[in-house]
């Protein structure tokens, strides 16, 4: 198992970026197929153990209650915390862009509204129009997904769909309402680890 | 349905496997009203399966066990944000139909129902609410994707507490996927024809050797362990039927099953997940079911 052992801190020049996934629940296979396509070590957390020496970390989609329960119950909410203190990116997609949200780690200053285009009968896939991905549309992928309701002010939107925000980005913190991970388009996730690189 | 921006796709294979990918390294657990659907949204389960009657009971009571009904289904949906699935019986397209009107976020053409065709299974295509279908082999998992299911579960024993056929099941499909990899693409067909499976599918696992959609395990799971052992076999996510609500502590054993499949490869978990739990669900040991109470066998 990959933890405990890792680097004390961000990768050398050279060494593959270590990203972790939170592996609770939900998604978490295809963001460590696409980090691996783009050069990047996925790294499975499910213990505080696990995000030593981490780069980046994503908070992939699933179910938001799932998810969250497991981190207060596996003490992963104040390692996390102290990842961002460091400076580490962090990117949520879907039930990620839930728990990144003011209600629940308060990693990006937004509330978000859970199921907002309805149940899993409402789920779609569209091209839609991302800030930084050289002007190519990006296919998106909803699952039962959220939206930003409220946002603060020093959030960027990066996309929006329906008239609400779908992609935002405070800082080092960006998330994603939609799923990057389930197209073979790995621009987002190069995006992300060029940000973890630094 | 789409009134904004005209390119939006519903329905799409990508969509409806996609939800199938969010539910994996998790527990979607049987429930049969809106009080049990709020215990196993509190215990961490990633979906509820709303029925009648859980299949311990279907086999206690007998007589035919059908889709359940749609108020039912409602308060449940009511009651919790996580998805809500719904079974209906193998062949019974109206029923499935009833099930995507009540806006289900995934159909179970089920074998714990009493079959409503003993020739046809559904046209799962014409839907576009994602399905689930069991299985007990490769073969037959392949036809049900065949079919357009968008996700596969072993069928294992429902009801029994007994793990040792979904194990089997299991089994069964992750060595066939394993042995077609090793097979010429000239030797491909003939395994086609060997497991009456549609030979494109038969080809896509080769190649992937994996399934083009998420396989979780169905049909016996009583304990965090047993929960463990099917993750470790290659499950991608439990179904955990009668062995919560028919256990002594149904609160406590939905978490311990939850924190089971989540750290299935962390015996310590398993173990500390195992502590202090009341009794399992009795269970039923396979000899002691006649041959045609055996759910497996239904459809084909």
């Amino acid at each position: 198992m990959p933890n405990g052992a890792g680097s004390p801190g961000p990768a050398q020049a050279g060494a593959p970026l270590r990203i972790g996934v939170l592996a609770l629940q939900g998604g978490f296979a295809a963001h460590l197929k696409h980090l691996g396509s783009v050069g990047a070590l996925g790294v499975e957390i499910r213990r505080p153990g696990d995000l030593v020496g981490l780069d980046g970390l994503i908070l992939p989609g699933g179910e938001s209650t799932t998810i969250t329960m497991g981190m207060e119950q596996y003490g992963l909410v104040e390692p996390i915390r102290d990842l961002i203190s460091a400076g580490r990116p962090i990117l949520g997609t879907c039930a990620g862009m839930i728990v990144a949200d003011s209600d629940h780690l308060g990693l990006i200053d937004m509330t978000t509204r859970r199921n907002a285009f309805g149940r899993q009968l409402a789920s779609f896939e569209e091209d839609i129009e991302l800030t930084g991905m050289d002007g190519r549309p990006f296919r998106a992928v909803f699952i039962r997904a959220p939206w930003v309701e409220e946002l603060g002010e020093g959030v960027e939107v990066l996309a929006e769909v329906r008239g609400h925000p779908v992609a935002v980005r405070e800082g080092k913190m960006s998330a994603f309402s939609f799923h990057p991970e389930l197209t073979d388009d790995n621009r987002l996730h190069s995006w992300f680890v060029d940000q973890c690189r630094g | 349905m789409t009134i904004f921006m005209g390119m939006a796709e519903e329905a799409t294979f990508r969509v409806k496997t996609g939800l199938a990918e969010m539910l994996k390294g998790g527990v979607i657990m049987d429930v049969v009203d809106a009080e049990q659907a709020k215990v196993a949204e509190e215990a961490g389960a990633c979906a509820v399966m709303a029925l009648e009657r859980v299949p311990a009971d279907i086999r206690r009571d007998g007589g035919v066990a059908r889709m359940s009904n749609p108020r039912m289904i409602k308060g449940i949906q009511d009651a919790v944000s996580i998805p809500v699935m719904a079974k209906a019986r193998i062949g019974h397209f109206a029923e499935a139909q009833v099930l995507q009107s009540l806006d289900v976020d995934f159909i179970d053409e089920s074998e714990v129902l009493t079959p409503a065709d003993e020739a046809n299974h559904i046209d799962k295509f014409e839907f576009d609410a994602p399905f689930v279908c069991g299985a007990t082999n490769l073969g037959e998992a392949l036809r049900r994707l065949g079919e357009g299911a968008a996700m596969i579960r072993s069928k294992g024993e429902a009801g029994t507490g007994n793990i040792v056929e979904a194990v089997r099941h299991m089994r069964e499909i992750t060595s066939g996927i394993r042995h077609l990899g090793t097979l010429t693409s000239t030797e491909l067909p003939t395994a086609a024809k060997n497991l009456a499976a549609p030979l494109e599918l038969v080809r896509d696992v080769a190649t992937t050797g994996w399934l083009p959609v998420p396989l979780f395990c169905a049909g016996g799971i009583a304990t965090p362990a047993d929960a463990a052992l099917m993750m470790q076999l290659g499950a991608e996510g439990n179904f955990v039927g009668s062995g919560i609500f028919k256990s002594d502590d149904p609160e406590r054993r939905a978490k311990a099953i939850v924190e089971a499949t989540t750290h299935f490869n962390d015996p310590e978990r398993v173990t500390a997940a195992s502590e202090r739990l009341g009794d399992a669900m009795p269970g039923i040991e396979m000899s002691a079911l006649g041959e045609d109470a055996k759910l497996a066998e239904r459809g084909w």
